[in-house]
């Protein structure tokens, strides 16, 4: 056997079959905000957990004329994003981008850019957990049927429950949402700081979770709304201070421990995002020790 | 009580497999009216009330409800959205055992506040308030409101599953035994407390039983079951006091010489 | 001061690199061959052809390879290879009554036609560590049987002539078998699809759950009525010719379990079946597989749920060992987003609780 008899990989991997089956799904989780369609998830050449929803939904939709940028946790330089990245190059062929207006087609695993997106981009989330239910309710025949009725006074007892308990909602990340007034979803497991990008968006979002094999979408101009109640709104998370690097204000940081002395600064978790604003000469407070540094 | 029953129940019976659970039942139930279902274990009564309450299907007869607007529906043709609507709003459902009926995880406030926002209520201090109200009409007091149900005792336990299922006003009760494991102090304080609620709120009720002191004191209208049939039915006071059937005549002596 | 970390790019082909010359190990000796692989590793490589679920030896051996051994890591690579093969169609279903056996044994009957064939087992060796394999022995040719080759009926025929046993069963009019790994995986399942995935099960999950049943979480009295080793013919319809060509040969090994059943108002008291399947030998598989099956058949029964390996949504779920080692291993995946949004939670709370404490102090001291 040498390595010639194996396979010939298709364009973006999957084969045209199989790429077919994951577009009716597409298609069909568009018709439906927030309605989570069953399809049959391969195996994909990276462990599922790592991203294999995201990866068939981006194999599914990419042409050769897309151009992709790959995130996680904000960043296009940690490990399973540049991996993600090499993939789709392999296999593809396909310009690929850092910056987020210049993508096509934004793959992301816990992040949300902070730039606006805007119409004809989609976003395509890697998913480990669909169901928003399961953790209050482990049966899949149980929770579809909940969905199917609408009864999710469920979802709110949890939240009842955070408020009794500490007096306030204490969810903080993969915070449910409702989509279009009907369906409640699982936003993958973005910080809650995130939610409200969600809500009427220019862009297409798609999520892909392959392991436990469920597409759903939020197509552009869908409302989304965080669960909440009246009198204890939805909140998002806000930071004391200002982006070190770049100043920013008003986006999601990363904290990053400096020493062992209890030294930490607050950078943007959206790499891109910093390095757009340095580069229009946006300064943090830390800025001029990086510039030294380099 | 208006001129038109709230269930009609017509030839129910139940079979698992050769094995009869209730064999032809048929009655009505009227507004505001408390129906005690008696008879010795394994007589069908829990048999009976699921089928009334949709939780097992009739092998054949038919279930009748009034809907709040007035029209009469069979529940075997509702879908299962509609009848799971009903059952979490119109309906209670007082389990013998207040662990099959309650959230053991979540606190004594949840427990009761879930029916609230299962029917759209947003407000989180209305809801905690509410919830506030009917402990203390179950006697139950105010700062156990954030306790969760296993740190209760039995009675405290059936008195959170009753105001849980009482909460969102429902208008049809249905109770199995419940006051089955409860000792008889117990026993008594809770009899009165659901004599009260019932009367306080106009409810109607069909409660399982094999107790007759049960039936006297909360039941209007009482069946006697034997081997899956209603051997006998009446006015509870008629029923007890002038027994028709000897199989009652015996029920009503035994319990009497006790 | 502070340079925020980069050449994610570099560290990985790093890693790789590093990897790839762990798995050749010491140049000194020679690299292991394929073929030696398929040859003298049969069994490992029997375990990835039936939990990738794809039955190429060289594949199998070669994934082994690459995978240095790690069995999980070798079933994933070679799952990521099948399932971009296109499908040709459907074969029929393989007749193990028509098998050529190498090994068979009953455990229900002494004698049966056919005989027990004990086959090239580990049952009865001693299990000492055996140093003439520390050397390149010379090893005995085995003896074989003069008149190998005859089909031999199968155990489950023996019983079912006198109706003492449920029959092979038949699928609903009109039922087409499902393609776990064609169409989305939906509850309740039929069991077509519940024996598909627990053929390709993980190996230990699946020899855990049967073996609890065994110790009473789901208790079925089982008896293993057969377990037979051996070639089957895969042959495939062609509606072009219309009659059925043969593709080859498949070794499998197929375990059929007889268990208890009291009989109902419909049915006669009978003997029920639980049913296992598997690539290559594998008898520890199919007998756990056939446990399982039979456990999970409770509702069709009327059996009580009570015990994890009757619970078709938990056993299913979590059989297959592809899905549970990425899941499980994504964990060490960056997750400082979600880490910080809790980091962030728990100081503030941290923060009322410390003013809830400041605030009750002088009360107390009062
Ligand atoms: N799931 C079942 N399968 C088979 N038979 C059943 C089942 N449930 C009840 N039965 C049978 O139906 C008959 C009526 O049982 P049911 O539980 O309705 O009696 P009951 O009057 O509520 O008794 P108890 O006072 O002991 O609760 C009994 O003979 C019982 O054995
Ligand atoms: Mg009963
Ligand atoms: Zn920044």
């Amino acid at each position: 056997m040498t390595t010639a008899d194996l396979a010939t990989y298709n364009f973006a991997y999957l084969d045209e079959q199989t790429k077919r089956m994951i577009r009716r799904a597409i298609l069909k989780a568009i018709a439906i905000p927030g309605y989570q369609v069953p399809f049959a998830s391969r195996e994909m050449p990276m462990p599922y957990g790592w991203g294999t929803g995201g990866v068939q939904v981006t194999a599914a939709i990419l042409g050769p004329k897309d151009v992709l940028k790959v995130i996680d946790q904000g960043a296009d330089d940690t490990t399973n994003a540049v991996s993600i990245r090499a993939f789709f190059q392999k296999v593809a062929n396909v310009a690929v981008t850092t910056k987020t207006r210049a993508a096509t087609i934004i793959q992301t695993r816990h992040r949300i850019p902070e730039e606006k997106l805007t119409s004809g981009q989609t976003l395509v989330y890697q998913v480990p957990i669909p169901e928003p239910l399961r953790f209050l309710e482990p049966r899949e025949t149980e929770t579809r049927k909940m969905h199917a009725l609408e009864e999710y006074g469920l979802m709110h007892v949890k939240l009842y429950e955070d408020i009794a308990r500490n007096g306030h909602i204490a969810t903080t990340y993969a915070y449910p949402v409702k989509v279009e007034g009907r369906y409640v979803m699982d936003p993958s497991p973005t910080p809650k700081f995130d939610n409200p990008k969600m809500h009427m968006s220019e862009a297409l979002q798609l999520f892909g979770a392959g392991r436990e094999k469920r597409i759903y979408a939020v197509p552009p101009y869908t409302e989304v709304v965080s669960l909440d109640f009246e009198d204890h709104p939805f909140e998002i998370q806000t930071f004391d201070k200002p982006c070190a690097l770049c100043g920013a204000q008003d986006v999601y940081l990363d904290e990053v421990v400096l020493d062992d002395r209890g030294g930490r600064m607050f950078v943007c978790s959206d790499t891109d995002h910093c390095e757009q604003r340095c580069a229009s000469g946006h300064r943090g407070h830390l800025a001029h020790d990086k510039e030294a540094a380099e | 009580m208006t001129d038109a029953p709230l269930l009609k129940v017509r030839d129910i019976s139940k079979f698992y497999g050769a094995r009869i659970g209730c064999r032809n039942v048929s009655f009505d139930l009227w507004p505001g009216e408390v129906l005690a279902v008696v008879g010795e274990s394994g007589s069908g009564k829990t048999t009976l009330l699921n089928c009334l309450a949709t939780r097992l299907m009739p092998t054949s007869g038919s279930v009748e409800y009034r809907m709040r607007d007035g029209t009469m529906r069979d529940l075997a043709r509702m879908s299962e959205a509609e009848r799971r609507f009903l059952m979490r709003t119109d309906w209670g459902f007082v389990h013998q055992n207040p662990a099959d009926g309650l959230r053991m995880a979540v606190s004594a406030g949840a427990n009761v506040g879930e029916r609230l926002m299962a029917v759209g209520e947003r407000h989180y201090g209305n809801i905690r308030e509410t919830a506030g109200d009917w402990l203390g009409r179950v006697e139950i007091s105010a700062d156990r409101i954030d306790d969760q149900p296993r740190a209760f005792s039995g009675g405290m336990r059936q008195r959170l599953q009753i105001a849980r299922n009482l909460v969102t006003s429902p208008r049809l009760v249905f109770m199995d035994e419940p006051t089955g494991g409860l000792d008889v102090s117990v026993q008594a304080r809770l009899l009165d407390l659901l004599r009260g609620l019932v009367q306080d709120l106009g409810l109607s009720a069909i409660v399982v039983t094999h107790d007759l002191a049960v039936a006297r004191l909360l039941s209007h209208r009482m069946m006697v079951m034997k081997d899956g049939l209603v051997i006998e039915q009446g006015l509870t006071d008629r029923v007890l006091d002038d027994p028709r059937e000897a199989y009652t005549q015996l029920l009503v002596s035994s319990i009497l010489q006790v | 001061m502070y340079v925020a970390v980069k050449g994610g790019e570099a560290a990985i082909s790093n890693a790789h690199r590093l990897l790839a010359d762990r798995r050749r190990g010491d140049r000194s000796l020679p690299a292991i061959r394929i073929e030696q692989i398929v040859a003298q590793l049969g069994l490992a490589v029997d375990r990835v052809m039936a939990e990738a679920s794809l039955y190429d030896r060289a594949l199998a051996a070669l994934a082994v390879r690459q995978a240095r051994g790690d069995m999980i890591e070798a079933i994933f690579i070679l799952r990521a290879y099948r399932t971009t093969l296109p499908r040709f169609g459907y074969s029929r279903p393989v007749e193990t009554g028509a098998m050529l056996v190498e090994r068979r044994v009953s455990a229900t009957y002494k004698d049966l036609p056919g005989g027990q064939l004990l086959g090239p087992t580990f049952d009865y060796t001693h299990r000492l560590l055996d140093p003439s394999l520390l050397t390149d022995q010379e090893v005995e040719a085995p003896l074989e049987r003069e008149e190998a080759g005859e089909p031999v009926m199968r155990v489950s025929d023996i019983l079912a002539g006198e109706g003492l046993v449920e029959d092979d069963g038949s699928l609903p009019e009109g039922h087409v078998p499902g393609d776990l790994t064609r169409e989305p995986l939906e509850f309740p399942m039929a069991r077509d699809l519940r024996l598909q995935a627990l053929s390709r099960g993980d190996e230990g999950f699946l020899l855990a759950l049967g073996y609890s049943t065994q110790r009473g979480y789901a208790r079925t009295h089982p008896f293993v009525g057969e377990v037979r080793i051996g070639e089957v013919e895969v042959e495939l319809d062609m509606p072009e010719l219309g009659f059925a060509v043969s593709l080859g040969r498949i070794q499998v090994t197929e375990c059929q379990m007889i268990a208890q059943f009291k009989g109902s108002a419909k049915n006669p008291p009978q003997f029920t079946r639980g049913y296992g399947l598997v690539f290559g030998q594998s008898e520890r598989k199919a007998m756990a597989m056939s446990l399982v099956d039979r456990a999970l058949r409770a509702e069709e029964f009327g059996e009580d749920i009570v015990a994890p390996a009757q619970d078709e949504e938990f056993v299913i779920s979590h059989s297959d060992n592809v899905q549970a080692t990425g899941f499980v291993e994504h964990l060490k995946l960056p997750h400082y987003v979600d880490f910080q949004a809790e980091l962030d939670l728990v100081r503030r709370m941290r923060r009322d609780y410390e003013a809830a404490q400041d605030k009750d102090l002088p009360e107390a001291a009062e």
